[in-house]
């Protein structure tokens, strides 16, 4: 069977999740107060973790072991959604964007854990649980912060503003995912993005926000094929640093 | 000829502690799925509490260990998602020592991973119900962070996944 397809699709789930794990964890010692610290912390474990059970799956299809991939690629061969790479910027952004990046990730588990390729299931039945605790921080301080002060609805509606043109590259077309969708590994970009925007809405509806007309707004793509911005190159070579200088460290 | 069985395999496997939690055995944990005996070689099927447990490599090399002092010659662990890890697999033993311990038992997963309630602990100190959910997130991933206001303490709540 031809595998290409089903690679394409963990590729891309585990570059999203170390890319955005990296993002997450440099608000370690940085955040806001200090639960919101440990939240991001916390999450940056998981991400980590989580992309490492994807690309162990992807060892298990012939790939190279998790290190050497994630540790030994450049840029043009990440297929991280260009959203997780972007800088952490404020906590208004870094909240905003952990808001659209874990309502769609927690829906893609719960499309995956009915897969017909069943170790992805396995793995996924398993992760959309603790994508609740996520998307729980996340919905917990969008509503709160949605509806509070002046400063913060503002800081919060430029955000979402911001960064929809680069939640929708989420979403990014493949040529090769109908394959996936006749063989029921996974549902299709389409089904989620409909599932997402829905679920967005749901949240902010509860605000004071108010969400960019998602079909006036041109996706920002190009992440998928390896096409990124300036800033994913540098958290790279800070994130292999260790690895660089020697390849057998351990600690 | 073995001269242990996986009853004994098991009351060797709760020496091993959970790194973060040492007062928690393995097997009250849930952790263990399986265990297998075939000629002089053990295969034990464990499955982590979160995919990113980082305490996973040291429970793993701790197992090895333990059971190789008790004369098993050849250790096999095998780490799957087969069974998926729910804290509904903490035993009764464990909900106690996890409460000795002085971290809140976690109340039903389906509780949360259906109907999205979290605010749910009993104090591990006074037993006290008047409490707040702090932060879902705390010093360890199976751990959130709780206030009681009983006894004016805060306290911390394994995590109902």
């Amino acid at each position: 069977m031809d595998n290409r397809p089903l690679k394409e699709l963990l590729y891309k789930i585990a570059d999203d999740q170390l890319i955005l794990g990296h993002r997450n964890s440099e608000w370690t010692g940085m955040g806001p107060l200090l639960e919101e610290d440990i939240a991001f912390s916390s999450m940056a474990q998981d991400k980590v973790g989580q992309s490492l059970a994807m690309y162990t799956l992807l060892q298990s299809l012939g790939e190279r072991e998790p290190d050497l991939v994630a540790f030994t690629r450049n840029a043009n061969q990440f297929h991280n959604c260009v959203l997780v790479e972007l800088p952490n910027s404020e906590y208004d952004f870094s909240l905003v964007r952990h808001f659209f990046f874990d309502t769609a990730e927690a829906i893609r588990f719960e499309l995956l854990s009915d897969s017909s390729f069943e170790p992805l299931a396995q793995v996924a039945r398993k992760i959309r649980g603790e994508l609740r605790y996520h998307t729980l921080h996340a919905n917990t301080w969008m509503k709160q912060l949605g509806s509070a002060t002046q400063e913060s609805m503002s800081r919060l509606q430029a955000s979402l503003n911001l960064a929809m043109p680069f939640a929708l590259g989420i979403f990014e077309d493949s040529p090769l995912e109908e394959e996936l969708i006749a063989s029921a590994v996974f549902a299709g970009e389409q089904e989620l993005k409909n599932r997402w925007i829905k679920k967005v809405e749901e949240i902010i509806g509860q605000t004071n926000l108010s969400l960019p007309d998602v079909k006036a707004i041109e996706p920002i793509l190009g992440g998928r094929i390896g096409k990124h911005t300036e800033h994913l190159q540098p958290l790279l070579d800070e994130m292999s640093e260790v690895f660089r200088i020697d390849p057998a460290a351990d600690w | 000829m073995n001269s242990y069985t996986t009853d004994d395999i098991y009351s060797w496997l709760e020496e091993v502690k959970d790194p973060e939690i040492p007062v928690l055995s393995l097997v009250d944990l849930g952790v263990i799925s399986e265990v297998s005996i075939k000629g002089g070689a053990v295969t034990i099927e464990m499955t982590p509490t979160f995919v990113g447990c980082p305490a996973l490599e040291v429970m793993k090399s701790e197992i090895a260990t333990v059971l190789r002092n008790h004369g098993v010659e050849v250790v096999h662990i095998d780490v799957t998602f087969r069974k998926p890890w729910s804290s509904d697999r903490i035993s009764e033993k464990g909900r106690a020592s996890l409460k000795a311990f002085g971290l809140a038992p976690p109340p039903p997963s389906q509780l949360f991973t259906d109907l999205g309630v979290l605010e749910t602990a009993v104090c591990p100190r006074c037993n006290g119900t008047n409490t707040e959910l702090k932060s879902p997130f705390g010093p360890t991933l199976c751990r959130a962070i709780f206030y009681c206001h009983h006894c004016k303490e805060a306290f911390e709540q394994f995590k109902p996944i």
